[in-house]
């Protein structure tokens, strides 16, 4: 599914290396983690996977079923199936929720050279994804994340993940500014989107957020690379020891 | 920027980047122009020419002599300069006043006998003349089913009134709604007594030149109690080159009357600027409340400043009797030059007044706009949403006036003026007026000024959002308190409209 090799880049202007040679492999169906302290390079390579300006790539590649993706625009690598639930979603004044939903929705099919959706099709899809999240009537039709709570913000991410059904979901530190009420919305939100064609990227720096989605694989990043890789016991490591033993371990 | 070839882009813009901006001179829709047999006064301006236009209109002589008096005054006033608007010096001799199709010489009695041409060019602009359910200046579209409102239109095809539909339907329900040389033939009493008396012949340059030289516009007589049974619009259409439109419109809503009226223009594309002069006067008497609402989408000009209208327009509405409404909302995408405030005198008591205005100027557009709320009469209220943006290398000025006067108690403004700017080159600037001369009455203004933001963008696109996409996603969204003071059809031709009139203003 997404393919990361020796992944290097730079803050632009700057010419300071952030990813320092990243390898990373998200089959289908498959979720991974990625923990890491403050500044390891966690929220830079979800930015950089979706296309954000501001970084310059210095080497290697990205594959999104093997298809490069670092020649494509962002909404290119939307289209291509990529996702990435923000940490922090912006707000867009006066634009309603659904009419932004919509606009999406449909941007991806045009790309695709699908058919638009149609307005009642869409209705009806968004109102039984809202619900299973909470989410209701009033919320969608609120300017987009203006005024929300940040629990209200992380399942408006999930909603519209929902709604795109994309193929490579990037959630990045979707607990941050959760509660536990909210967290388990969130995660079951996620869970039940788990699928076999699909696969998850999910970015935290804590723990908890794993026990609600229970990742395959977990990787440790510090310091622009992956230090360490295995299964869910990692995370637990991480948890009960904290970072800097794992990190002296391997240094 | 005389050529693209030339210019320096930023890394990482690519030639066709270029190309795309580039066609964005070709983004406007309407640019077209209609190959028609025409009949002009000649070039330039003097006495001559104001009487002939005036004979060409068939006009009584206090009609004539009215003309021959704002000429004279015109000859001698100066041109304003206080605007923050720049262009080249206009050569008013260097123009035609009076151009109408050849095939309008014999005044055609009904819409059948129109020129096929010319009820081809307005079904070419989505404003087919026939007297069917149609929406004004807009395609038909999903969300709204077409035919359930109908809408009479005044069609003015450079100097002349083409033709004006549902005359009869709305004769029957009192309301008088025709061109205004029409007008001055068949209702001089109601002429005589309300032209001039809101925008005199004195007021301003651009109103005098109006009031010597205008060859037609559209003319409502709403009668007392009368709900206007459909919107009326004028759709005002600059076909012939060189030639200046100068029209003019008279609405006037008697007693507990309501009427809501819509207006749009567009133009061909040209290299060299053409001069649009309007004045609109707007009389409402007591209990009655007139919506006027415009999109106005005359050609910009080309990506470099080339051509384009040079928009210099007076609005004004007289809310003469107590408890009157007005409500001004304007959508303001073309023009390379636009000069215009449509205000509001709040004479009667309770009077109240509205303008909702969004701005947008793009490539080398510049835009003057704004209003005047002039409070005289007690209790009265007026609240005003302009929305400006920017983008190229325009600049956008709101400049507003709120006056209260001793004897206005007890009144009250709102003032919002937002200006949003994309790109680093373009200008926004807000100059607004205000006098309060009693102490009972309170005057609110805010301003803001943003830019459209990266993060915003970012998110849009990683939607699957384009970047123009997630652009007219944004300025919508910025715009939705004046669109929402659209009728319905005209705001979704005003949504499309934000769209196309910012192609090309990232990337």
């Amino acid at each position: 599914m997404l393919k990361i090799k020796n992944l290097r880049v730079n803050l632009e202007d700057e010419n300071k290396e952030i990813l320092k040679g990243v390898d990373l492999t998200v089959e289908a169906g498959k979720v991974h983690a990625i923990m890491g302290p403050n500044g390891s390079g966690k929220s830079t390579l979800s930015y950089v996977l979706s296309g954000k300006d501001g970084y310059e790539v210095v080497g290697g590649s990205v594959s999104l079923n093997d298809e490069d993706i670092l020649e494509m625009e962002p909404e290119e690598r939307a289209a291509a199936g990529l996702f990435l639930a923000f940490q922090y979603p912006v707000e867009i004044p006066g634009v309603g929720n659904m009419t932004f939903l919509r606009t999406a929705v449909n941007a991806q099919r045009k790309a695709r050279g699908d058919k638009e959706m149609s307005s009642t099709e869409f209705l009806k899809e968004v109102r039984e994804r809202a619900k299973s999240l909470q989410i209701d009537a009033e919320m969608l039709k609120r300017p987009v994340n203006v005024g929300f709570s940040g629990g209200e913000k992380k399942r408006n991410e999930i909603l519209q993940m929902a709604m795109l059904e994309p193929k490579m979901c990037i959630l990045d530190e979707t607990d941050s500014g959760l509660d536990v009420d909210a967290m388990k919305l969130v995660s079951e939100g996620v869970n039940s989107l788990r699928d076999a064609g699909r696969g998850f990227l999910v970015i935290t720096h804590y723990q908890r957020l794993l026990d609600h989605i229970k990742p395959d694989v977990v990787h440790i990043m510090a310091n622009g690379r992956i230090v360490k890789t295995g299964g869910p016991e990692l995370a637990l490591e991480v948890e009960n020891n904290g970072y800097s033993e794992i990190l002296a371990e391997v240094a | 920027m005389a050529n693209f070839e030339s210019v320096e882009v930023k890394e990482g813009v690519d030639q066709e980047t270029v190309d795309a901006v580039r066609e964005v001179g070709g983004a406007y829709k309407y640019g077209w122009e209609t190959d028609i047999e025409m009949e002009y006064a000649p070039k330039g301006l003097n006495s001559d020419i104001v009487k002939l236009i005036s004979d060409k209109n068939e006009e009584p002589e206090w009609m004539t002599d009215w003309r021959i008096k704002a000429f004279n005054r015109w000859e001698k006033i100066k041109e304003p300069k206080w605007s923050m608007v720049n262009y080249p010096e206009i050569d008013f001799q260097d123009q035609y006043y009076y151009a109408r199709p050849k095939s309008m010489t014999e005044k055609p009695k009904s819409l059948d006998e129109v020129d096929p041409k010319l009820l081809a060019t307005y079904e070419k602009l989505g404003i087919p003349l026939k007297e069917q359910m149609l929406l004004a200046g807009v395609e038909a579209s999903d969300d709204i089913e077409q035919g359930e409102r109908k809408v009479a239109v005044d069609a003015v095809f450079d100097s002349v009134s083409v033709g004006t539909t549902f005359q009869k339907e709305l004769k029957s329900a009192g309301v008088i709604f025709c061109s205004i040389s029409e007008a001055i033939r068949e209702h001089p009493e109601l002429v005589k007594k309300y032209l001039g008396s809101v925008v005199p012949v004195t007021d301003n340059y651009y109103a005098t030149l109006n009031s010597a030289v205008f060859s037609d516009g559209s003319f409502v007589y709403i009668p007392p109690g009368v709900r206007c049974p459909m919107e009326l619009s004028t759709y005002f259409r600059i076909n012939a080159e060189n030639t200046g439109q100068f029209e003019r419109t008279l609405i006037i809503a008697d007693k507990g009357s309501y009427v809501s009226y819509l207006e749009g223009c567009t133009a061909p594309k040209r290299d060299t600027a053409q001069l649009h002069a309007a004045v609109v006067e707007i009389i409402i008497e007591e209990d009655a409340e007139v919506k006027y609402s415009t999109v106005q989408n005359w050609y910009p000009g080309d990506e470099d400043g080339n051509g384009g209208i040079y928009n210099f327009v007076t609005k004004r509405a007289d809310c003469r009797g107590d408890r009157s409404k007005v409500m001004w909302t304007q959508v303001e995408t073309g023009s390379a030059v636009t000069w215009k405030y449509p205000s509001c005198i709040l004479r009667g008591d309770d009077s109240q007044g509205e303008f909702y205005s969004i701005a947008i100027t793009n490539n080398h557009q510049q835009a003057d706009t704004g209003t005047k709320m002039v409070h005289l009469g007690k209790n009265t209220k007026s609240r005003i949403v302009s929305k400006g943006i920017s983008a190229g290398f325009a600049q956008n000025t709101y400049r507003g006036l709120v006056s209260m006067h001793p004897k206005a108690k007890n009144s009250r403004n709102y003032t919002q003026c937002d200006s949003l700017l994309i790109g680093d080159k373009c200008g926004a600037h807000t100059v607004p007026y205000i006098e309060v001369k009693n102490n009972s009455s309170r005057v609110e203004h805010e301003a803001t000024t943003s830019k459209v933001d990266d993060d915003q963008l970012f998110y849009c696109r990683q939607r699957g959002m384009d970047e123009e996409e997630a652009v007219a996603l944004v300025v919508n969204g910025f715009c939705k308190d004046v669109l929402q003071a659209l009728p319905m059809e005209f705001a979704m031709e005003a949504q499309q409209l934000v769209a196309i009139s910012l192609e090309g203003s990232v990337g």
